[in-house]
């Protein structure tokens, strides 16, 4: 009897594991996203304010066929087959997509930069390899999608989706073409019916300039790229939404505007960003000769410091003067009283760190594998634009503003970090041990500060119920590398300032593009 | 009486002298307490590496160094009967690495509950066949950090295990087998996403579950057991750490390791038990390579004084 009870209890306990074993399935904060259904439709786009394009009609884009020619009545007949033998796969393709096409290739972008963010392994000699943009797939892959690299990337893939969707709207209502639902009725249409004209596609834009723009930011991903677009199209003509021209046109259209930021992108001079030996040298006997100690690499072996003419590259919302003009005053002298006991409290936070801090610290932190903290602005801006159900355009609009803020804003920070090449708290007291990994670049100002107090602005700006949270939410982020460990509270709250001041020129910017608030 | 306590006490000192292994658990091994017997005790492990499998290459890591990982633990087992056992363990743990910035962390780690059954017994001659039937729950004491691989203490999944278990005896020789099956619960990192091998835009991280395999062999004496054991831990499921990144509580951990147990009962005070073992690593992924020893002393408590040996 007992002996029986006790295989029945064993037995429960296997099948309680196996429950356990199953249940796994976990689920993204986007995974399960209704359909995009914009509050307004923003129609009037045509004439906001470009980035880089001077008119909206700078690239042209064909008069579409007429809805009444035999031609387009096959492209209707080319969705319904396809939408007769629909499998289970594309309806999931259908959905995805259809929470907004913005959104979408955002987080494929953080993806491939969480993917690519990956210091280089050392040479047996202790130097260290570059990645090379033409041998992208040979060790160490190209790019190495650190903090500025990244920052630079998502302004780039933003903004030109937003010029392309400049364009786009314009000759949406140049061209006024209906979606192919209104000119048959008898379409299936699969996601909620937009009332904006079809030619080109939003979408296939989105689509075109993130494909075009990303094949120079990430060539080693060129066919996971292509993969995403293809299903997207794929998607578009699956829902009913855009007959094939539209999207052909649309794409074609992103493709041509994307390739005006690719030539910008390669004069940029972020390529030249890495320097050479020559000047990290120079960096280090300029400090020394200012009577300061200067930064050193934590990392064993020595790694050159990363990116030291990041601060040199072209900035979206103002020119190089101004990027020296936003340049702070000094940080403490490493000799003084003042950094003296600015490492202190450092030390003292990092000792015993509490339960709390450390959760800040890794909240926030965002290092090697990760997005990055443009990339975690980026996730935060975009829950919050989900929950604002704004049109395509203006998801596109409110991503360009964000992202060439905090690349702005890190071009800004490493100019100062550069500049002043001051030393982090583990180098001045090797007592000093972090809770995250110590990046390797100099300390003053804050690259977090300095990221979140722009997207901060920013963000406030364009969704002012969340100003203040905003706010508390970049000031946690730059308290967080004090507590890690990794910053002075001199590099936090200037960054932090110089940040909001770099946001400030989007802000002004956004009052002026056209598009309202 | 004297003399017997110096033979105790020499042999207490070879046995800690033995520099290896890290858990003598009374959970792999085929020995059953008496009815009513209670044993509690502490163990002291100490386990370090400065090679690890970064996915399936092995390397170095001139920022970590070595990391070590020290350890006390509390365990105890209790008979409900001669068939079934109830045991218990929790673990204090401090990681460290030798060289970089990264600082080490420490705490009490999970406390783990497990039954023991003596399901099946077959005696013949001097052999002796028995099939264990092992089933538990572990889960943690604190909210230690998870994601802070190689330096945090833990993983933060609760974990139900299975285990089935044979022991073949022969005189003084035995032979024991286990496989275990380790279920493990999804856990919550302090992060809003990370990177896999796609983007995952949640706080939540999918545990795969683990299996593990044992083989030990050795002799079983009245006071003296001593057995060679290799184990194997395969992780069924997971992704590998990509080059140069940082580890993630659901990489594909597995790990091969050979060792040895040792535990003496003193013959003058039988009440008190000393325990030994060491373990290398053979192979592994995405783990360190990890050699270690630990030393324990388990007290047993005799409330049934019929049970009394």
């Amino acid at each position: 009897m007992k002996k029986k009870l006790l295989y029945i209890a064993f037995l429960a306990m296997g099948t309680y594991l196996i429950i356990v074993s199953c249940n796994k399935q976990i689920e993204g904060r986007t995974d399960n996203l209704s359909a995009l259904k914009p509050a307004k439709n923003d129609l009037n786009a045509g004439t906001w304010k470009p980035i880089l394009l001077t008119t909206a009609t700078e690239v042209s884009v064909p008069a579409p066929i007429a809805t009444t020619s035999p031609d387009y009545r096959i492209q209707i007949n080319e969705i319904k087959s396809w939408q007769e033998k629909i499998t289970a796969e594309e309806k999931a393709l259908v959905k995805y997509w259809s929470a907004g096409a913005v959104l979408r290739w955002n987080e494929i972008l953080r993806e491939l930069v969480a993917k690519r963010n990956l210091p280089p392994y050392q040479n047996a000699d202790g130097t260290y390899p570059f990645p090379d943009a033409s041998n992208p797939l040979a060790y160490p892959f190209f790019p190495f999608a650190n903090p500025p690299y990244a920052a630079r990337a998502y302004a780039y893939v933003s903004a030109a989706q937003y010029d392309a969707l400049v364009a786009a709207y314009h000759y949406k209502t140049q061209y006024n073409r209906p979606a192919p639902f209104a000119v048959d009725a008898a379409l299936n249409v699969l996601i909620p019916k937009s009332d904006i004209p079809s030619y080109p596609s939003e979408d296939a834009v989105v689509a075109g300039a993130a494909a075009e723009m990303m094949k120079l930011l990430f060539p080693a991903d060129q066919e996971f790229i292509q993969k995403k677009l293809e299903e997207h199209k794929r998607a578009r003509l699956l829902s009913g939404a855009n007959v094939r021209s539209d999207i052909e046109a649309g794409e074609n259209l992103g493709r041509a505007v994307a390739q005006k930021f690719v030539v910008r992108a390669r004069g940029d001079r972020a390529g030249a960003a890495a320097g050479n030996a020559a000047l990290w040298a120079q960096l280090e006997n300029d400090t020394k000769a200012k009577g300061e100690i200067p930064w050193i690499s934590l990392e064993s072996p020595k790694r050159p410091p990363m990116l030291p003419l990041f601060g040199k590259v072209k900035a979206f919302l103002f020119d190089s003067v101004t990027t020296i003009s936003l340049r702070p005053g000094p940080p403490p002298s490493t000799s003084s009283d003042q950094m003296k006991k600015e490492t202190e409290e450092v030390y003292n936070f990092v000792k015993n760190p509490s339960r709390e801090h450390t959760r800040i610290v890794h909240f926030w932190a965002d290092g090697a594998g990760t997005y990055t903290p443009p990339g975690h602005w980026n996730a935060i801006a975009a829950d919050d634009f989900i929950t604002m159900n704004l049109s395509e355009v203006r998801w596109a609009r409110n991503l360009a503003l964000l992202n060439m803020s905090l690349m702005d804003a890190g071009i800004v920070c490493w100019d100062t970090k550069y500049y002043y090449y001051n030393p982090r708290p583990s180098q001045l007291d090797p007592r000093i041990k972090s809770t995250t990994g110590i990046p390797n670049f100099p300390a003053y100002i804050s690259g977090h500060s300095t990221f979140s107090g722009a997207a901060a602005r920013i963000l406030g700006y364009l969704n002012p119920a969340k100003a203040t949270e905003y706010d508390a939410m970049a000031k946690e982020a730059s308290n967080s590398r004090i507590y890690g460990a990794l910053h002075y509270r001199s590099d936090c709250e200037v960054g932090l300032t110089v940040g909001n001041n770099v946001g400030n020129y989007a802000v002004t910017r956004a009052q002026g593009d056209g598009a309202g608030n | 009486m004297k003399k017997n306590l110096l033979k105790d006490a020499l042999s207490l000192l070879l046995v800690l002298g033995c520099i290896l292994d890290t858990r003598a658990q009374t959970d792999l091994d085929a020995i059953m307490m008496n009815k009513n017997q209670f044993c509690s005790g502490l163990q002291f492990g100490s386990s370090s590496w400065k090679n690890y499998w970064e996915g399936t290459l092995k390397r170095n890591n001139e920022n970590l160094g070595t990391v070590s990982s020290t350890s006390l633990m509390w365990m105890a087992n209790y008979g409900i009967t001669d068939k079934l056992n109830v045991m218990a363990g929790a673990p204090y743990i401090w990681n460290k690495a030798s060289a970089g910035t990264l600082k080490g962390m420490q705490g009490l780690q999970d406390l783990s509950v497990m039954v023991k059954w003596k399901a099946f017994n077959y005696v013949k001659n001097k052999q002796k066949i028995s099939v264990f039937l092992l089933g538990g729950v572990s889960t943690p004491l604190t909210n230690y950090v998870a994601d802070y691989l190689p330096l945090s203490i833990g993983l933060q999944s609760t974990n139900v295990t299975g285990r089935v278990m044979v022991d073949y005896q022969y005189k003084r020789f035995t032979i024991t087998g286990s496989a275990a099956y380790i279920g493990r619960s999804n856990i919550t990192i302090d992060r809003n996403g990370y990177y896999d091998t796609q983007l995952r835009l949640t706080n939540k991280v999918a545990m795969p579950d683990a299996a593990q395999f044992q083989f030990r062999t050795g002799y079983r004496g009245r006071y003296l057991l001593a057995e060679a054991v290799v184990t194997n831990w395969t992780t069924l499921g997971g992704f590998d750490i990509t080059r140069n990144n940082m580890p993630f509580p659901s990489n594909r951990m597995n790990a091969t390791t050979a060792g040895f147990n040792l535990k003496y009962t003193l013959k003058s005070y039988t009440n008190l038990s000393l325990l030994a073992s060491g373990q290398f690593t053979l192979a592994g992924r995405n783990m360190g390579q990890s050699n270690g020893f630990s030393t324990g002393v388990f007290y047993a408590f005799y409330f049934n004084k019929k049970d009394k040996k």
